[in-house]
């Protein structure tokens, strides 16, 4: 009985083992994100720390309307690539796990993926080419003789910016998607349809709350990181375009204000997860899907 | 029908960037635009004889490859321990492991900078990147390797207790070979993410920076953007190849461990 | 017979949960054993003891007389064939087979020939050089015993080997695994749900409920005198009926709900006589319907048929009895002139007392 509260040897071999990576990410992103939690809580002139306490980052970031607005407009633009990229997402998820057989379903998944392991770089730079005013698409629309003016609002705004996301986090909203649609029981819609409803309903009623998981997931995984996203707005964004991550890198690297770029960095992060939480208790709260 | 057609504009949406990179690479013109002028691969010469470039290139190799072969050892322990019994607090454990996943790349690279920079005081180099990205590579890994591990009959590595194998002995003779089609895929995941990655080496490179941060430089100039195209055009062919290769292992693994194919990577 | 096995007191705890709650048990030499219970009941959990998957929390286990505590599993001389066959994907049937002999001292040739006998005793000779993913499930079921048994252990754990079979394929390695047995003389330890295959092929079973042992005995005394109301009802179908009880030195009196009195010897309650209420049991097999012109040696009550389920060979009976709430279960052989009998018929049940078990309650 010495045993009965004690752990087995499974258990501490278990735990042995991923102590390691755990030990790697408490050492390199737990002790860093502390540092950057204490750094927004100090002042910094030039090259010097002052490392008394005030809260004067963070009154300046809440009360200059430059980083206000910068954070507003962030948040905005994540929320739209958001929901742009997992409205655009779910029908080629749905195409694939209903419509393909599936010997072809890994196929098209992995030419879904390739272009998301391509250079992001240039990518993104490839779309200010195709957007630009002798850009790819206008070149080719007033050759078509479908405009007679370049088009202009696509390149240089936020439009771009929301486009060129859209397309660098297409693949994680459509592989959560696809797992979840992929799960559902091919026989649940053959009982639905069976017990009165049409395709359509079948689709409302079935289908899709149970691919809400798939779609919650889909949604954290674009909108966390979007936030930060730093090329993108610096490549095709122009001045109204920019986003928080470019006033961030400005602060650490060209102004030498760490802290106030760390305050930056923190409001930012607590507004996504709040955002985040707040989205995942309404789905929870209204559908009665328990995403995660 | 209309399904499918949706589909396939789709897939153009998401080739369009790729597909103009040798268009350009190959047009003998420095603006990057139409109408096309000519043929040359001149811009793939110059790749050959900018030496700032390999510099970028061989710095930028060295930490892929360390990075893909550390994140894929973190990988494996973390993997292995999934498949063992459970603790309390396991969950949360692997959840923070798996945090990278999901956090903005910024926010690692400023909070490592402040780390290595102003309370450690020490110089930025390549093994800064290494450990970051190492960081940011170790979830993929884990999501690779735990569908290499969860295809595992548990019951195999006791099978080759059983017959008289140590513990080390049956994970050497039984599960290594059958995740090894995993642990290449992971590794060549890795790499290519780390041969990648900007933001993190962009806040973190010491003297030689690393290819992505070199393109970031190029980009800043026009007349450079047809060597960019070039270079571009060889990263994507070179992504396209090793992806080919990592999924033929991961499906090889499959066909191992005698199972059906379930879908693609992550 | 000489003991082989030995546990005593042996618990084995998963955090809270009590798995295995003072197992004694004691396997003998050459026997061919099962540990039979429904799913739940540790019976997997006291094989992977006696394998070395599992410590046990307290209690003591002696193999061959060496007590197994600081044994590891793969010093155990115990070798398993696992639920799912455990083949090694991406090794060839040869190799599988010789997996274990990889310590072994002996010369290649010597080693390959071990492993083409034990190929063939199996019936799979010339099948060395195939893809172990290439198999049946059958032929893989054979590779696990081969590769077992290639290493003459002195115990054979076999954990629910025959549960991925289809039921003809399943009856016919029932035949081979005793077959087999009797060839090698080695201790065959069985886990199984399926109390018709423990039946079949063991020389003594040990029922096991909740962590604990509910009756340890061969087939035969199990089948016919089960200690207790669950053991019975877990193997094959039983009638319960109340009875009161008045014991009467060697003798028990009963007075049985619905069947009435009779007396019957003690040794016809294994599980010990209960005082005062009890519960009687009889198989449906050991009652009788009496048809046109049939007549009883023992006792006969009047009642109502219920229910018929026909099987060809047999037909099923539920008979309502006054005095009995549940129907009585019936079976009985389709012999030459016997009609079915409909819902709603009158039948007269015979029965006897030398067919009753009083079980503890």
């Amino acid at each position: 009985m010495a045993q009965r509260f004690g752990v087995t040897r499974e258990v501490r071999r278990s735990v042995a083992l991923i102590s390691v990576p755990f030990l790697y990410a408490i050492l390199l992103l737990a002790l860093p994100l502390g540092a950057i939690v204490l750094f927004s809580f100090w002042t910094q002139d030039f090259l010097t720390i002052d490392t008394s306490f005030t809260l004067a980052n963070y009154r300046e970031a809440l009360t200059q309307p430059i980083y206000t607005q910068l954070i507003l407009r962030s948040l905005a633009i994540s929320a739209t690539v958001t929901v742009a990229t997992v409205v655009l997402a779910f029908p080629i998820a749905y195409f694939v796990s209903f419509h393909l057989p599936p010997h072809r379903k890994s196929l098209w998944l992995f030419l879904i993926t390739i272009p998301f392991w391509t250079s992001y770089l240039i990518r993104v730079f490839l779309w200010k080419v195709i957007l630009g005013y002798n850009g790819v698409l206008n070149t080719s629309l007033t050759g078509l003789g479908l405009i007679d003016e370049p088009l202009t609002f696509i390149l240089y705004n936020a439009n771009a910016v929301v486009i060129t996301l859209a397309h660098a986090f297409a693949p994680f909203a459509i592989l959560p998607i696809f797992v979840a649609l992929e799960k559902i029981d091919r026989s649940l819609l053959e009982a639905s349809r069976d017990l009165g409803e049409s395709r359509s309903t079948t689709f409302f009623r079935v289908t899709l709350p149970l691919a809400m998981p798939g779609v919650v997931a889909a949604v954290l995984i674009v909108f966390i990181p979007t936030i930060g996203d730093y090329v993108t707005p610096r490549l095709v964004g122009g001045p109204d375009g920019l986003m928080i991550a470019n006033m961030i890198q400005t602060q650490f690297l060209r102004l030498n204000n760490a802290p106030l770029g760390a305050a930056l960095a923190l409001i930012a992060m607590v507004c996504v997860t709040v955002i985040a939480l707040g989205f995942v208790w309404l789905n929870r709260r209204w559908l009665g899907g328990d995403g995660k | 029908m209309s399904l499918r057609l949706y589909a396939i504009a789709y897939l153009v949406f998401l080739y369009a960037p790729i597909l103009l990179l040798p268009v350009f690479a190959f047009n003998d013109g420095t603006i990057i635009a139409f109408p096309l002028q000519g043929f040359t691969t001149e811009w793939f010469g110059e790749l050959g004889r900018t030496a700032a470039l390999h510099d970028a290139v061989q710095a930028s190799l060295f930490i892929a490859v360390l990075s893909a072969i550390l994140a894929t050892c973190l990988g494996l322990c973390a993997a292995r321990a999934g498949t063992m019994a459970s603790f309390p607090g396991k969950r949360g454990v692997m959840g923070f492991i798996m945090l990278p996943l999901v956090l903005p790349e910024i926010i690692v690279a400023v909070s490592l900078l402040v780390v290595v920079v102003q309370v450690l005081d020490l110089g930025l180099s390549n093994w800064t990147i290494i450990l970051a990205h190492t960081l940011i590579c170790t979830p993929f890994c884990i999501a690779i390797l735990n569908g290499a591990f969860a295809n595992l009959d548990p019951s195999m590595e006791e099978a080759a207790i059983d017959l008289g194998e140590t513990r080390w002995g049956a994970f050497r003779l039984i599960t290594l070979p059958l995740v090894t089609p995993g642990i290449v895929s992971s590794l060549l995941i890795s790499f290519t993410i780390s041969l990648d990655e900007f933001i993190i080496a962009f806040f973190l490179s010491g003297n030689t920076p690393t290819m992505p941060v070199y393109i970031w430089g190029l980009l800043r100039f026009p007349e450079k953007l047809p060597v960019v195209m070039a270079l571009g055009t060889i990263l994507v062919a070179l992504s396209i190849l090793l992806l080919t290769i990592a999924e033929f292992y991961r499906r090889r693994g499959l066909a191992r461990a005698g199972l059906r194919d379930t879908g693609g990577f992550l | 017979m000489t003991d082989l096995i030995t546990l005593s007191g042996v618990h084995k705890y998963y955090g809270d949960y009590h798995a295995l709650r003072g197992i004694d048990l004691t396997i003998r030499q050459g026997e061919f054993f099962s540990l039979l219970g429904p799913s739940g009941c540790g019976k997997t959990t006291l094989l992977r003891t006696i394998a070395g998957f599992e410590d046990a929390s307290s209690g003591s286990l002696t193999i061959d007389g060496r007590d197994m505590k600081r044994v590891e599993a793969h010093h155990r001389p115990t070798n398993m064939v696992f639920q799912s066959y455990a083949i090694f994907p991406h090794l060839s049937v040869a190799e599988n087979v010789g997996f274990g002999l990889r310590r072994d001292k002996r010369a290649r040739a010597d080693k390959a020939r071990a492993v083409g006998e034990a190929l063939e005793m199996v019936g799979l000779a010339g099948y060395g050089n195939r893809r172990a993913n290439a198999l049946s499930g059958g032929q893989r079921q054979r590779v696990a015993l081969a590769r077992a048994l290639i290493l003459e252990p002195k115990v054979l754990l076999l954990d629910e080997p025959l549960s991925a079979l289809d039921k003809k394929m399943r009856e016919q390695m029932q035949v081979e695994l005793m077959r087999l047995q009797r060839e090698v003389g080695i201790t065959f330890i069985l886990v199984t749900h399926d109390q018709e295959e423990a039946l079949v092929m063991s020389d003594r079973i040990a029922v096991m409920f909740e962590g604990e042992i509910g009756q340890l005995d061969d087939p035969e005394t199990l089948y016919r005198r089960p200690v207790s109301r669950r053991v019975a009802a877990f193997i094959g179908m039983m009638n319960f009926l109340d009875a009161t009880i008045a014991p009467a030195g060697a003798r028990v009196a009963l007075d049985v709900a619905g069947l009435g009195r009779c007396e019957v010897p003690a040794s016809q309650a294994p599980g010990g006589v209960p005082a005062g209420a009890a519960t009687v049991g009889i198989r449906p097999e050991t009652l009788a319907i009496l048809f046109e012109g049939e007549s009883a040696p023992g006792r006969v009550v009047d009642g109502v048929v219920d229910e018929v389920v026909y099987y060809g060979d047999m037909t099923y009976y539920d008979v309502r009895i006054p005095g009995h709430d549940a129907p009585l279960n019936i079976s009985m052989k389709n012999l030459i002139g016997r009609p079915v009998l409909e819902v709603g018929a009158p039948a007269r049940v015979a029965w006897d007392e030398r067919a009753l078990v009083l079980l503890a309650r």
